[in-house]
C-alpha cells in the first residue's frame, strides 16, 4: 500500500485498497459503524418516549448512591468514576496501539493488560450500580422511582436503562474477552512472529468504541 | 501481508510525536466530562443556567468528546479522506432520525394531553359553526 499519496494517484483505479487501510481494519470500521446504528436506534427510542412522556423521573434523585458511602447524596459521582475508568482504559488502549508501531512487545502486553483491567473494574461498577438499584426495588417492569413533578413514573424509565447499559455492559464484555485474546496471543509471540502488531489495532478500535458509547449513554441517561 | 508491512511502517515514521498527543487528547476528554459534572452540581445547587440552555451545552460538548476519541484515539482524523467520508456519511442519517423521531415523541404527548378523559373537546365548537354552510 503507497502511503505517499501523489496528486494524481487514482484510488478507484483497482491495485490496492482506496481506504489506504487493511481489509481487517475497514471491516472493523464498518461493524463499528453498524453496531453504531444498534445503539443509535436504542438511544432515540428512549429519546422518543422520553419526549411522549408528560413527565420523568430526575437522574439525580435516582442514580445518587456512592458504594460504601450509605445514604449521601452525591449525584453523578460515581458515574463519574466509571466514565474516568473508561477514559483511562482508552487511553492504556491507545498506548497499547503506540507500543505495537514500535514492535516492542512487552509494552504491548503492559498496556493491553492495564486496558483489561479498567474493562474490568468498569464492569464491577457497573455490577454495583446494578444491584444498588435491584435492592431499591427498580428492575426491567419495576420502577420505584417518581417523575419530577410528584406523578407516578412509568416502567419506561428502568426499562430503557437496564436495556440500554445492559447492552453496553454486554459490548465491554466482549472487549475484555477481545483484549484477553489478544493478549494471549502477544505473549506467545503470535504478532511478534507476523511482524506487525494490527490485531491490537483492531480490537483497539472495538474498545474505543465502546467508550464512545458510553459517552453517549453517560450524557443521554444521567446528565440531561 | 504485503500491505500491512509497509502500513506499519508509515506509523513508526512519526510515532514518536504521538504519545504527545494521547495524553493531550486525555486531558482534553477529561476536562471536558469535570466541566459537565461541575455545570450539572452548580445548576442543582443554585439553579444556575435554564435547563434548555444546560441540555443544549451538555450535547453539544458530547459531540465534541466524541469528536476527539473518533479522530484521535480511533486515529480516523489521520486517515486519507476516502475512509473518513464512508463512515461519515451514513452516520448523517442520524440527523433526519433525531429530530423525526424527537418531534413525533413530542407529538405524541400533545396528543396524549388532547385526549385525555376529561379534557373539554374543542370540535363541540367546531360542529356547530359548520352547521351554517
Amino acid at each position: 500500500m503507497d502511503t505517499a499519496v501523489t496528486a494524481k494517484k487514482k484510488w478507484w483505479a483497482g491495485g490496492y485498497s482506496p481506504f489506504n487501510v487493511s481489509y481487517g481494519k475497514l471491516m472493523m470500521w464498518y461493524f463499528l459503524m453498524s453496531d453504531a446504528f444498534t445503539f443509535g436506534a436504542l438511544l432515540i427510542a428512549y429519546g422518543t418516549i422520553r419526549f411522549s412522556s408528560p413527565s420523568w423521573p430526575d437522574p439525580n434523585e435516582v442514580f445518587k448512591s456512592f458504594p460504601g458511602m450509605g445514604h449521601a447524596n452525591l449525584p453523578l459521582m460515581f458515574v463519574s468514576l466509571m466514565t474516568f475508568i473508561l477514559i483511562m482504559s482508552s487511553v492504556t488502549m491507545v498506548l497499547a496501539v503506540h507500543a505495537g508501531h514500535m514492535r516492542d512487545k512487552k509494552a504491548v502486553a503492559k498496556w493491553l493488560m492495564w486496558t483489561i483491567v479498567g474493562g474490568i473494574a468498569f464492569l464491577s461498577c457497573q455490577a454495583w450500580e446494578w444491584t444498588h438499584l435491584f435492592h431499591e426495588g427498580a428492575w426491567w417492569g419495576r420502577n420505584p422511582f417518581a417523575n419530577v413533578d410528584g406523578t407516578q413514573a412509568s416502567t419506561n424509565f428502568t426499562n430503557f436503562f437496564f436495556t440500554i447499559t445492559g447492552f453496553h455492559g454486554l459490548h465491554v464484555t466482549s472487549g475484555v474477552i477481545l483484549n484477553i485474546v489478544i493478549l494471549a496471543n502477544v505473549l506467545k509471540g503470535t504478532y511478534e512472529h507476523r511482524g506487525h502488531y494490527e490485531m491490537v489495532e483492531k480490537v483497539g478500535l472495538y474498545w474505543h468504541f465502546v467508550d464512545l458509547v458510553w459517552v453517549f449513554v453517560f450524557t443521554c441517561f444521567y446528565l440531561l | 501481508m504485503e500491505h500491512t508491512h509497509t502500513a506499519a511502517g508509515h506509523e513508526t515514521a512519526h510515532a514518536d510525536s504521538s504519545t504527545k498527543t494521547i495524553w493531550r487528547t486525555f486531558w482534553i476528554l477529561l476536562c471536558i466530562t469535570v466541566f459537565e459534572v461541575g455545570l450539572a452540581f452548580l445548576h442543582l445547587e443554585y439553579g444556575f443556567l435554564p435547563r434548555v440552555v444546560l441540555n443544549a451545552i451538555f450535547v453539544g460538548l458530547t459531540v465534541l468528546k466524541a469528536f476527539y476519541i473518533v479522530a484521535e484515539f480511533m486515529h480516523l482524523g489521520h486517515e486519507i479522506k476516502n475512509l473518513i467520508l464512508t463512515i461519515l456519511i451514513p452516520l448523517l442519517l442520524f440527523v433526519w432520525f433525531i429530530i423525526a423521531f424527537l418531534y413525533e415523541g413530542d407529538s405524541w404527548k400533545n396528543m396524549r394531553k388532547d385526549l385525555k378523559p376529561g379534557t373539554p373537546v374543542e370540535a363541540v365548537k367546531i360542529a356547530p359553526a359548520e352547521k351554517h354552510h
